[in-house]
């Protein structure tokens, strides 16, 4: 076996360094082949480089550490394993709970050597094993899982009032979308796409923002960068890959629910 | 008196309570008064007198609960449970109607309880008996409801002089939190963790700065104000610290006259907006940019800018990871109320050049001991 790679997502750094030679002790064999400042810049560099473990600080610019490995597990090509996730953390209470509930690897800053040491060992034992074909085929169900529940509780979002219509500006004209009318939204760069049966609409909002605001029984995220009104998918396809096709009444493009989100989609 | 929070029929053991023992000790005075004055048996005296007395005093207090009531709910508002006054002027009339019709009732309970023909008096108008009895009466309906209005008067003040030391505590208490967040102390111990086995002279200094931002932040929660010289060292502290945790992404620009360094100013009112434009502006952008916080003289007015050239107002996205944030703002806000009311202004808007970010302003006024 090639000598195992990890990435190291830091935005501060100082603690990018320190975590860099750090690691150089308690594992000389581990190799840091790349380093990130940023969240989005850390998924480029691991769907790049394809390292063994990726060590991701939670509070970064862009894309938090969660962020980044739910694109991760979104992103990763078909057929070869999910790097293996350590969470680096100073103190985001919510996150640590979780993180203990889901028993995902964490350390905490100022990163002790003892607890990294003990850290790099579980990685070592975890790649000894191999990269089993099992790990490979059923593309890690443990750490799909881990990232669902994380997501769900290592994020508290403020309870907001649900939104009733949206107001979309198109040059001096403000369009009043019922959100009744909605079938779905997507995030698209900076924008919001917000897609009825008859046309499609822009507005600044991120999906972060919007969620909290929507009723999650009526609409059902099934990507990072999508949310779809359960009521209108007509039929879901599931892919071997563990990816699922979403058909929508009334609407003739097919949607995308990443491996994340297929389990939503069983026969009753 | 009833209050909202015990169960009823012991918050209407202890109104009774509350009532009787002004009222069973006043009847009895009055009745040792009239048999004394007036003539008569004492024991006759008492059985009339308790009997107009309670009718009174049950009749006035039922009023005064039920009209604030129903005022407290015409107006949308629970009702005081220490107060329940409907003000004097609903309270004078009725205060006159209830000892007429209590006193009348009175009398003829009073017969029927001792066989007596007193209450046919009333009609024959015998002065004699008449003005001293109704004299009393009345003086002792207003007597006591005098004393249930300045009670509750006196209760509300008291209550209201708690809750106000009980927020006083908690903001304080949520001052301190806001600025000795963990987050942002691990973090930096981190880094100096790091530099200590690095480059201890700069260890030493971020030391220096992390031990005057500590010391600022526990002094500022029990003075009530300090010199805007030393309100920008301070930033200038806690700016530092930021420096070496962000590197270059972060600059840093502090702008104060010579002539405004004396100006006193309350303590750390502008850390938590250099905070909220550290952590929303400048901390979640990839490329940083730079934060400047500024002083100017404006007449008889303080401006103070803290600007960055982070995420504007409208691409940041709710607060991340769950803290306390607008929290900063608003604590400023009230802050400046307290102190200036409206001759204090504070407003964040997108900054209006190129380079984008946000900015915030604040007004208040030139104290007149400044130079």
């Amino acid at each position: 076996m090639n000598a195992p790679t990890a990435l190291v997502a830091e935005d501060e750094p100082l603690l990018a360094q320190a975590l860099k030679a750090e690691l150089a002790r308690a594992g000389p064999e581990l190799r840091v082949v790349a380093e990130a400042a940023d969240g989005e810049a850390a998924v480029a560099q691991a769907l790049a480089l394809q390292p063994d473990v990726c060590f991701l600080d939670i509070r970064m610019p862009v894309l938090t550490g969660l962020e980044a490995a739910q694109a991760l597990a979104e992103e990763w090509p078909e057929g070869t394993a999910l790097p293996l996730l350590v969470f680096v953390t100073a103190y985001d209470h919510y996150a640590v709970q979780a993180f203990e509930a889901q028993a995902v690897d964490y350390v905490v800053k100022p990163v002790l050597a003892s607890r990294l040491a003990a850290c790099v060992q579980r990685l070592q034992a975890r790649l000894a094993q191999g990269r089993t074909a099992l790990d490979v085929a059923a593309p890690n169900l443990q750490l799909m899982q881990q990232l669902r529940a994380l997501l769900g509780t290592a994020l508290p979002t403020p309870a907001a009032p649900l939104l009733e219509v949206i107001q979309a500006s198109a040059g001096n004209t403000v369009h009043m979308v019922p959100v009744a009318e909605v079938l779905y939204f997507e995030a698209a760069d900076k924008y919001l796409r917000v897609v009825t049966a008859q046309r499609e609409h822009l507005i600044r909002l991120s999906l972060r923002e919007l969620l909290p605001q929507i009723d999650e029984r009526q609409f059902w995220q099934v990507h990072r960068s999508l949310v779809v009104r359960a009521a209108a998918i007509e039929t879901a396809v599931r892919d071997e890959s563990g990816k699922v096709f979403l058909h929508l009444r009334g609407r003739p493009e097919r949607l995308v629910a990443s491996r994340l989100y297929a389990h939503r989609f069983k026969g009753m | 008196m009833p209050t909202a929070q015990e169960n009823p029929p012991r918050s209407l053991l202890r109104w009774l309570w509350e009532e009787e023992r002004v009222g069973i000790p006043l009847c009895v005075g009055i009745a040792g008064f009239l048999s004394l004055s007036v003539s008569g048996r004492f024991l006759d005296h008492l059985v009339y007198s308790l009997c107009i007395g309670q009718l009174i005093q049950f009749s006035i207090e039922g009023g005064r609960f039920g009209a604030a009531r129903w005022l407290a709910q015409r107006a949308g508002q629970p009702l005081n449970a220490h107060r329940a006054w409907p003000g004097w002027a609903f309270m004078a009339p009725w205060i006159v109607v209830c000892t007429l019709g209590g006193y009348w009732l009175g009398m003829h309970l009073g017969d029927w309880l001792t066989n007596n023909h007193y209450a046919p008096v009333l009609r024959r108008g015998n002065l004699g008996y008449l003005l001293p009895t109704a004299v009393v009466t009345l003086v002792a309906s207003i007597g006591t409801t005098w004393f249930f209005y300045a009670k509750g008067k006196l209760a509300t003040a008291q209550a209201d002089a708690q809750a106000a030391q009980r927020l006083a505590a908690e903001n304080q208490l949520r001052l301190l939190q806001s600025q000795l967040q963990p987050h942002m102390l691990f973090n930096t111990l981190a880094n100096l963790r790091v530099l200590i086995g690095m480059d201890p002279a700069r260890a030493q200094t971020m030391l220096d700065q992390l031990v005057g931002f500590l010391r600022s932040t526990l002094v500022a929660s029990r003075v009530s104000e300090h010199p805007l010289g030393d309100e920008f060292a301070r930033l200038a502290d806690y700016l530092a610290l930021m420096q070496v945790r962000m590197g270059g992404r972060l600059q840093t620009q502090l702008a104060l006259p010579d002539e405004l360094r004396s100006v006193p100013v309350p303590p750390l009112l502008l850390q938590p907006l250099v905070e909220n434009a550290i952590q929303h502006g400048l901390e979640p952008k990839r490329e940083g940019g730079r934060i400047t916080v500024s002083a100017e003289r404006e007449g008889g007015l303080l401006r103070l800018c803290v600007r960055d050239t982070g995420l504007g107002l409208g691409e940041r996205t709710a607060p991340r990871l769950a803290q306390g944030t607008s929290f900063g703002l608003q604590q400023v806000r009230q802050r400046l109320a307290t102190l200036y009311g409206e001759r204090a202004s504070l407003q964040l808007r997108s900054a209006d050049d190129a380079q984008g970010g946000t900015q915030v302003v604040v007004i208040l006024p030139l104290d007149e001991r400044a130079p």
